[in-house]
């Protein structure tokens, strides 16, 4: 078996008197990309932002490579800086050319050269189609550029682990597909990925690893042959079966 | 992008005969405006001169004679004002993003900060210009031993006017920072960066780019107001104004140093609008609307 990237035990979160994750948890090893489905409201963004710490749970352990990361002695901006976010909207910065929100990260934190770091982010945006992009300003950019432009910042300063939170869900149909052929093509270097998502047919065609969740308890999990082609549990079932017809 | 058509395209006769309809409304416009700017200019002016108290008015406050006598020491005076206009700017900028930035700060431990940035700016902004310019101007040198070296007028008159005007830019800075769309945290916070820098290169410059009209409104505001250190007693264009008229028994030298304030002023104005245009222009998509 190969190496965990990420455990979760035990991971609870309430936002007031709501009780948003009631003991979640989760193992994922490297090179495994890992949906979460579920509906709306189910906790998926919680669970993620937690995973990034730009959420504190209230009890449970997050373990970044056997490194309790939920420890607050552990300092924060070092441990997401290991970790690359997508969100749904409002990625990449405006006011910054598409250029500098690639590098901003590897300048900025990881304290890279102006040179280097360009250097590297030219090579991403080249083969994603975006090299003659670079100096636009992100407006200047469709959704799916935009998106894909979000990923590779993401990924700009190789992260260990990469969320990605329904990124496609804010997008026009025909740019998901450019956004989701760049996530096949990270899964088919290597990167670790969780993300959450309500493209079904895309979590069951990419996802080694399929979790569903229900008011904030992992309901079901397996490999998405079984999950999607024989779901063991009712609320599984009854949810895919609204999803799909 | 630029046109990438292989063989440059002969736009259509249709598009031909927008663009000659195009031309000839903008030609119009601008006939219409000039004309319309003379006759208005010409009415005003003749009015003016046929008022029974022009002859009157014309020598005691535009006497050419007068204007010319005044003009070198108003002009020094000027310059401290712009002098002073140069230290209240900056500190104006220091003082007031540092005063929205701890308004904005969250949590309970920096409730005592918040709360006296917030009663800062309430006091400062209420306080008429004037009271903050005698309070300081007479008040600060009242707190100096009787042996020690007095402070300049001028170094208390733009601290007067750092105290006031910093109250009015930070609300309009923190309003910019208010308006950043909270994800722009979020995501500046995902990348790894700090507290700090996600408020310097993320949040502040967009902050800034959204209140720039309204912070260069309160600057214009400012290069007018420098003028009212005069009356501390520092020799300022007014102030020097205010010596040249009582030379001449004329008014005239209010009139060169108002002259010379409005200068300043508009290059600050054609800035702004080169500025804010210019920053729409790139980072906006461009459109008819
Ligand atoms: N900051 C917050 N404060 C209060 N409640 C919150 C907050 N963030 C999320 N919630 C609540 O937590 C619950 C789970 O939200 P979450 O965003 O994780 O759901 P989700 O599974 O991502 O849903 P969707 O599929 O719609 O994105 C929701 O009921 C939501 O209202
Ligand atoms: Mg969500």
């Amino acid at each position: 078996m190969s190496e965990v990237v990420l455990q979760l035990q035990g991971i609870h979160k309430s936002f007031g008197d709501r009780e948003v994750l009631r003991g979640i948890d989760l193992t994922v090893r490297t090179h495994e990309v890992v949906a979460l489905i579920g509906a709306s409201g189910s906790g998926k963004s919680t669970l993620l932002r937690t995973i990034n710490l730009l959420e504190r749970i209230d009890d449970g352990q997050i373990l970044l490579r056997g490194q309790d990361i939920s420890d607050p002695r552990v300092p924060a901006d070092a441990v997401r800086a290991r970790i690359g976010v997508v969100f749904q909207h409002y990625n990449l910065f405006p006011h910054l050319s598409v250029l500098d929100n690639v590098t901003l990260a590897a300048r900025h934190v990881f304290r890279e050269s102006r040179q280097d770091a360009e250097a590297r982010g030219i090579d991403l945006l080249g083969r994603i189609g975006l090299a003659e992009h670079a100096r636009s300003f992100p407006d200047r950019l469709s959704g799916g550029q935009q998106q894909r432009a979000a990923i590779v910042r993401a990924i700009a300063t190789n992260p260990e682990l990469l969320l990605l939170d329904e990124i496609t869900s804010a997008l026009d149909p025909e740019l998901v597909g450019e956004v989701l052929d760049l996530v096949r093509e990270l899964k088919a270097e290597g990167t670790t990925i969780v993300m959450a998502t309500h493209e079904m047919a895309f979590a069951r065609d990419v996802a080694d690893h399929v979790v569903f969740l229900d008011q904030g308890l992992i309901a079901e999990q397996g490999p998405p042959e079984q999950l999607f082609g024989a779901p063991r549990e009712p609320r599984t079932r009854e949810f895919l079966s609204r999803f799909l017809s | 992008m630029t046109s990438t058509d292989e063989t440059a395209r002969q736009p259509s006769s249709i598009e031909l005969g927008r663009r000659a309809f195009r031309r000839r409304q903008t030609i119009r416009s601008v006939a219409i405006s000039a004309a319309s700017t003379v006759v208005l200019a010409v009415v005003l002016w003749a009015t003016i001169i046929n008022t029974p108290g022009w002859a009157r008015v014309q020598q005691t406050f535009f006497d050419p004679e007068v204007f010319w006598a005044a003009l070198p020491r108003v002009w020094d005076g000027f310059l401290l004002n712009l002098r002073v206009l140069g230290f209240a700017v900056a500190g104006v900028l220091v003082l007031s993003v540092i005063l929205a930035i701890v308004r904005t700060l969250r949590g309970p431990i920096f409730f005592p900060l918040r709360f006296l940035a917030s009663a800062y700016t309430d006091l400062f902004r209420g306080l008429p210009l004037i009271i903050v310019l005698y309070l300081v101007g007479y008040g600060v040198p009242g707190l100096q031993g009787p042996g020690e070296a007095r402070i300049p007028a001028v170094v208390l008159g733009t601290v007067a006017l750092i105290l006031t005007y910093s109250a009015y830019v930070s609300e309009v800075f923190r309003a910019g920072i208010e308006a950043v769309h909270p994800s722009q945290r979020l995501a500046a916070r995902s990348l790894g960066l700090s507290h700090g820098k996600t408020l310097r290169l993320i949040v502040l410059p967009q902050a800034v780019r959204k209140v720039t009209p309204a912070l260069m409104n309160d600057f214009i505001a400012l290069t007018k107001d420098v003028g009212l250190i005069s009356v501390l007693g520092a020799v300022d264009a007014v102030r020097a104004a205010q010596i040249e008229t009582a030379k001449f028994f004329n008014f005239t030298p209010y009139v060169v140093a108002g002259l010379l304030f409005v200068i300043l002023s508009i290059p600050i104005i054609r800035l702004t609008d080169w500025y804010t245009a210019r920053l729409r222009d790139r980072e906006q998509i461009g459109g008819i609307v």
